[in-house]
C-alpha cells in the first residue's frame, strides 16, 4: 500500500463574494480538476465562506525565492514619489 | 497553505550561531514564518511533528464519535454530530495540508498513523459505550482543545497559524453541543442524569491528560515556548481548563470525580483557581505506548478504511491518466 | 388541499423515508472513506438527505394533526410501517455500490423536485426549492464518481458492473405509484411517472455511457418497500436507528 501512487496536491482559492479577490484558503488531495473542485466545494465552503472556487495544481505554481525578497522588495521602499503624500498642495484644496 | 512544491532546494540551512540569533530575533519580533523561508531544521521537525500528532488526533477522533451517528436519539442531535464529526475530519484535513507545507506528503503521514508510529491525542483510545459520552466528549474534550488550540493561533508558523484559526472558528459550535446534550440528559430521568454523570466520571481524567505531562516532565515545553510555537505551558493549560470547566459541571448538578478538588483563593496570582487530585500518569503512559482499550481498534479501522479504499484511489488516478491521454490524442 | 391531506400525508412519508434511509447508510461511511477528502463530501450529502427528511416528516405530521414529531415518525413506527424504496436500504457494500444508489436516487429526485417546486402547495414548494439545489449536486458527485470507477482500472469497472447488476432491479420501485400517490398527481402536487422517468433515463444514460456501463434489462423488478414489505437488513437498521428511543421510552434528548 505504500508504493501506491500518489494524489496530486491542489490549492484552493475562494472568493467571498462578488466585488473581492479569491483568496487561498488551503490545499487539498484530487486525482483531476473535476474532483479537486468538489472536493474544495465540500471542504471550504461548508459555511457560506464563497461564492466561486479556483484550484490549481500545487506543482503549476512559481514562487518567488525567499533568498531573492531583499533584492526583489526592498527597493521599492525608498520610492516615496509614488505616493500621494509626498506631494504638496495648498490645504485650501481639500481633499485630492 | 503552500504545497510541498513551494520549498525551494534551499531549505538547508546553516545552523551557524548567527543564523539561529538571527532566526530567534525574527520570533521574537513576532514576525511569522512561511514555508519557504529558512528555518533551523530541528524548528521543522518539531513543528511537523506537532502538526501531523494534531492532524491524525483529528482523524482518529472522528471514530469515537462516529460510532453514535447512526443511533443518535432525535434527528437534530443527529445532524449535529454527523456535521460535527465532518468538521473533525475538516480539521485534520487542514492540518495535514499545514503540514505538507514542510516537505512531508499526506502519503507519508498517513502511513505513520496506519503503521502505529505516529502518535496522536490519547483520549481517542477511550471508548464511547453510551450517548452521553457524546456530550462528555464534545463539552470536556473539546473545551480541553479549545484550550489548546486557541494559543496556537498565534504560532510563529505561518500556515500553521492559519489552519488554527479556521478550525477555532469551526470548534466554537462543538463544545456548545456537547455541553447542551449534558444538559438535557442532566435535566432528564434519574437515568439519564446517571448516565451523564458515568460519562462525566469516566472523561475527566484523561481530559485533564489532554493537556500532556507536567511542565517538569515535559521533554518538548521549552524550545517549543522559545520558538513561539507553543504561547503557554501544559500545566497552565490544564489550570485554565479546570478553572472554567469546573463551575460549568455545577451548574448542572454534577459533580468532577475528585475528591481533592477546592477552591483555592491564593491560585492565579490571588486572583482564585482550583486545586485537584493527582493524574494518573501510569494510566496516562500506558495509553500513549498503546495499551488503551481501543488504540488497536483504531488503528485497525483507519487501515482498513485505506486499503479497502485502495481501489477507488488508484481507479480515480487511472481515469485521470486516461483522460489526459485522450485529450493530447485529440 | 384538505380533501388530499391523508393522500399527501401518506406520500411524503414514503418520500421522507427514502431520505431518512439514504442518509443512514449515507453516514455509515464517516470517518471510513476511502479518502479524506471523501470523508466530507458524504456527510455533506448525508446531512442533504436527513435534513429533507427533517422537513417531509414535520410537514407529514402537520397534515396528519396528531400531534407526532419528526422524531416520533422518524424513530417510533415499526418496521412495516416505514415505506422507503428497497433501493436506499441496501448495504453500502462498497464504494461504487454507493455512489450508484446515490446517482439512482438523486437522478430521480431532482425532476422529482423540480415539478414539486413549481405546485400550489407553498410548504412544499417551499421544500422542493431547497432540494433541488441539494439533489443537483449529488448528482454531480456520485455521477462523476460513477464515471471514474466505470472507466478507472479493472478492478473498479469490474466493481461497478457488479453494482449496477444488482441495484437496478431496485430502481424500478422508484416510479411506484399507489392510490395515495396517485390522487396527490392527480391534484398537481406530486409529478407523474412520465414527467420522472425521462430525465432520469437521460441522467443515467448520460452518466453510463462516459463510464462505459450499459444499462441492464430488467426482468424482474425487486419491489415492495412501499408496501412495508423490507429486506433483511432491514430490521438491523431499525435497531440502530431506533436503539435509544425505544431503550428509553418518553426520554427528552
Amino acid at each position: 500500500m505504500s508504493d501506491e501512487k500518489m494524489i496530486p496536491l491542489w490549492e484552493v482559492f475562494i472568493r467571498p463574494r462578488n466585488g473581492l479577490n479569491h483568496k487561498h484558503v488551503g490545499s487539498l488531495h484530487a486525482a483531476d480538476g473535476e474532483l479537486a473542485l468538489q472536493a474544495a466545494r465540500d471542504v471550504y465552503t461548508r459555511r457560506e465562506e464563497g461564492n466561486s472556487i479556483w484550484v490549481v495544481r500545487a506543482e503549476d505554481i512559481l514562487a518567488s525565492d525567499p533568498d531573492k525578497s531583499a533584492e526583489n522588495f526592498d527597493p521599492a521602499a525608498d520610492k516615496i514619489y509614488r505616493h500621494p503624500s509626498f506631494y504638496d498642495i495648498p490645504d485650501e484644496v481639500g481633499h485630492m | 497553505m503552500y504545497s510541498q512544491g513551494l520549498i525551494g532546494a534551499n531549505t538547508e540551512t546553516q545552523e551557524t550561531p548567527e543564523f539561529l540569533a538571527a532566526f530567534q530575533a525574527r520570533i521574537d519580533a513576532e514576525e511569522k514564518i512561511e514555508p519557504n523561508d529558512p528555518m533551523p531544521a530541528a524548528y521543522r521537525k518539531t513543528l511537523i511533528r506537532m502538526i501531523s500528532q494534531h492532524a491524525h488526533s483529528e482523524i482518529v477522533g472522528m471514530l469515537p464519535e462516529g460510532n453514535w451517528i447512526t443511533r443518535a436519539p432525535t434527528l437534530r442531535r443527529k445532524v449535529a454530530l454527523l456535521a460535527k464529526v465532518q468538521d473533525e475530519g475538516g480539521h485534520g484535513l487542514y492540518l495535514y495540508s499545514a503540514a505538507e507545507t514542510l516537505g512531508v506528503s499526506r502519503e507519508q503521514l498517513t502511513q505513520e498513523l496506519l503503521t502505529g508510529k505516529a502518535k496522536y491525542s490519547s483520549i481517542f483510545n477511550y471508548p464511547t459505550p453510551t450517548w452521553a459520552d457524546i456530550g462528555a466528549i464534545g463539552w470536556l474534550v473539546d473545551g480541553a482543545a479549545i484550550m489548546n488550540q486557541v494559543p496556537l493561533c498565534r504560532c510563529s508558523y505561518g500556515p500553521y497559524a492559519r489552519a488554527m484559526i479556521r478550525v477555532c472558528k469551526e470548534e466554537s459550535f462543538h463544545q456548545r453541543q456537547g455541553y447542551e446534550l449534558m444538559t438535557s440528559l442532566a435535566e432528564g430521568t434519574e437515568e439519564q442524569k446517571a448516565m451523564a454523570q458515568d460519562a462525566l466520571n469516566r472523561w475527566w481524567w484523561p481530559s485533564l491528560m489532554m493537556f500532556g505531562p507536567s511542565d517538569s516532565d515535559s521533554q518538548h515545553s521549552d524550545q517549543s515556548m522559545a520558538w513561539k510555537i507553543k504561547r503557554f505551558t501544559n500545566d497552565e493549560l490544564r489550570q485554565k481548563f479546570v478553572d472554567a470547566t469546573v463551575p460549568q459541571a455545577e451548574l448542572i448538578g454534577l459533580s468532577m470525580p475528585d475528591e481533592k478538588l477546592t477552591w483555592n483563593e491564593s491560585k492565579n496570582n490571588g486572583q482564585g483557581g482550583y486545586d485537584f487530585g493527582e493524574i494518573d500518569w501510569d494510566e496516562f503512559w500506558q495509553v500513549v505506548k498503546g495499551h488503551g482499550m481501543m488504540n488497536k481498534d483504531r488503528i485497525n479501522a483507519k487501515r482498513k478504511a485505506w486499503d479497502d479504499g485502495a481501489w477507488v484511489r488508484q481507479a480515480a488516478l487511472a481515469h485521470a491518466e486516461k483522460q489526459n491521454q485522450r485529450k493530447a490524442a485529440a | 388541499m384538505t380533501e388530499h391531506k391523508d393522500h399527501l400525508k401518506v406520500a411524503l412519508l414514503q418520500v421522507a423515508d427514502d431520505h431518512l434511509i439514504l442518509g443512514h447508510r449515507l453516514s455509515e461511511w464517516c470517518g471510513h472513506a476511502p479518502m479524506l477528502e471523501e470523508d466530507l463530501s458524504m456527510p455533506n450529502m448525508a446531512l442533504d438527505l436527513i435534513g429533507q427528511a427533517r422537513h417531509l416528516y414535520t410537514y407529514a405530521a402537520e397534515l396528519e394533526g396528531l400531534q407526532r414529531s419528526e422524531d416520533d415518525l422518524a424513530y417510533l413506527r415499526t418496521d412495516r410501517e416505514y415505506t422507503n424504496c428497497l433501493l436506499v436500504e441496501r448495504g453500502n457494500i462498497d464504494f461504487a455500490h454507493t455512489m450508484l444508489k446515490q446517482l439512482y436516487f438523486a437522478a430521480y429526485m431532482k425532476p422529482f423536485w423540480q415539478f414539486v417546486e413549481g405546485c400550489s402547495d407553498n410548504t412544499l414548494s417551499a421544500i422542493a426549492g431547497k432540494a433541488v439545489k441539494e439533489i443537483s449536486y449529488h448528482i454531480r458527485h456520485a455521477g462523476e464518481w460513477v464515471i471514474r470507477l466505470g472507466d478507472g482500472t479493472d478492478e473498479s469497472a469490474e466493481r461497478m458492473h457488479l453494482a449496477v447488476e444488482t441495484l437496478h432491479p431496485y430502481t424500478e420501485e422508484l416510479f411506484w405509484i399507489d392510490e395515495h400517490r396517485k390522487i396527490c398527481i392527480d391534484a398537481g402536487l406530486l409529478p407523474a411517472a412520465d414527467v420522472v422517468r425521462p430525465q432520469w433515463d437521460a441522467t443515467i444514460s448520460a452518466v453510463f455511457e462516459q463510464a462505459k456501463l450499459a444499462i441492464p434489462e430488467v426482468t424482474y423488478p425487486l419491489l415492495g418497500g412501499r408496501e412495508g414489505k423490507h429486506t433483511e437488513a432491514f430490521g438491523y437498521l431499525l435497531a440502530e436507528l431506533q436503539y435509544m428511543q425505544r431503550a428509553y421510552p418518553g426520554a427528552q434528548w
